[in-house]
């Protein structure tokens, strides 16, 4: 178990960050997902196969817990234990501004886009990746992506006076 | 050239991603060259990306909060795990228990407090014709009232110098005890709600905290064996100040 649990821990800040992503910086509710998904993966580790992808299967759990999160909250009203924590400030006021409604954006994405989107492009991972963890066509992950880049592309159209901090 | 009409906004999506092979790769950067709306579209997407890593990315340097790190966490029990899962909670005894008791205060202040506190709120401050069960002009009445059903001294604290009136209150059931309501408005309508009930064994730090459902703000707070919250839907900010004189008021 022990050696198990330390190439869990290998991976505990990539899941923090896309939960973070999922929960718009609310870092009380992403650390819970996260949590979930370790104690899940621990308790379930049999199950899971010496030399496949263990990145894949995690996010795999994480994305099932947070599934049915989801499902669940659409019937009760959803309170947040705590104020969104300060999204990471960035150098200029403007820049500040525009990636807050960026994040305010991503946040109000279909599921279902919001997860393709974050998975393709924080994780890095292959289209065909996130088709088998989401048991869905490639062609469908494309789709999704599509229409997250193109959502959140509209809403950049009023910040191209100040555009988004460019990263190195 | 040949490919040209071939380029698609899959073929797009893949060159933004690196998911294209490096032959296929070339004849879109070049294809982009000719093409300045796609090339615009592709620049827009590719700083959609940047821009998502510098708001998530900083999370990859945080220090992992103590009830992630390994150890730490609670293996749920089943079959093979079971004993391995004995051992971590033997080694959980000392702070990891603590930390796991400190993760389920919260969520029962919350489901107790927060929640229905903002729940009354929304009720209440909405209904035009009886928002409150007994006015502020008989505030004795309301306030020996509520104090009899709650088995407990309850106080309606003074809000005027924030601009807010009392407008009255109402008894309410909560969870599983009683609950009062106070209302107060301001000049121009706003309306704010504090909310009181009995918290067994709360034994918590003397806090603020947050939380909020949809647009109802609500800070609430533990003094003694009473929980107290205050709802409104206007900014965090606004309401501390609030909050903090209802709690000095309370307090004494």
């Amino acid at each position: 178990m022990n050696q198990f649990g330390k190439q869990l821990t290998e991976y505990i800040p990539r899941l923090r960050r896309y939960a973070r992503a999922l929960f718009r910086g609310d870092s009380t509710a992403a650390d819970d997902l996260v949590q979930d998904c370790l104690e899940r993966a621990l308790d379930r580790q049999h199950y899971f196969r010496a030399n496949s992808n263990l990145r894949a299967w995690l996010f795999t759990i994480m994305h099932n817990i947070y599934v049915n999160r989801v499902r669940r909250q659409a019937n009760v009203p959803d309170i947040v234990a705590a104020e969104p924590d300060s999204l990471p400030a960035s150098s200029r006021p403007e820049d500040a501004v525009a990636l807050d409604d960026l994040s305010r954006a991503i946040q109000a994405l279909p599921h279902e886009q919001k997860t393709v989107l974050l998975l393709v492009t924080l994780e890095g991972m292959s289209y065909r990746e996130v088709a088998d963890m989401l048991e869905v066509p490639e062609g469908t992950v494309m789709s999704r992506l599509a229409r997250a880049r193109q959502r959140l592309r509209a809403g950049l159209s009023g910040h191209r006076e100040t555009p988004l901090r460019r990263v190195k | 050239m040949k490919y040209e009409t071939n380029i698609t906004e899959a073929d797009l999506h893949a060159y933004v991603d690196g998911q294209l092979d490096a032959v296929r790769h070339a004849q879109v950067e070049a294809w982009l060259k000719t093409h300045p709306d796609a090339a615009r579209k592709v620049a827009d997407y590719q700083l959609l990306d940047r821009s998502i890593h510098t708001l998530f990315d900083p999370v990859l340097g945080e220090p992992v909060p103590a009830r992630l790190r390994f150890g730490a966490w609670r293996a749920r029990i089943s079959g093979i795990a079971a004993s391995a899962v004995w051992l971590v909670f033997g080694v959980l005894v000392g702070w990891g228990a603590h930390a796991i008791m400190a993760k389920q205060e919260e969520p029962a202040l919350l489901a107790h407090l927060a929640r229905p506190a903002a729940f009354a709120h929304t009720v209440y401050t909405t209904d035009s014709r009886r928002p409150v069960e007994i006015d502020a002009l008989e505030e004795q009445r309301l306030i020996d009232w509520l104090s009899e059903r709650l088995r407990t001294e309850v106080r309606a604290p003074n809000l005027v110098a924030f601009g807010y009136q009392l407008v009255g209150g109402r008894l309410l059931p909560s969870t599983d005890r009683m609950a009062a309501q106070f209302m107060y408005e301001s000049t121009n309508g706003v309306r704010i709600t504090l909310y009181v009930r009995r918290i067994d064994g709360a034994d918590i730090e003397p806090a603020f905290r947050f939380s909020r459902d949809r647009g109802v703000h609500t800070l609430y707070w533990i003094d003694g064996e009473l929980g107290y919250a205050i709802s409104g839907e206007i900014q965090r900010d606004l309401l501390l100040p609030l909050a903090e004189a209802a709690q000095r008021q309370l307090a004494i």
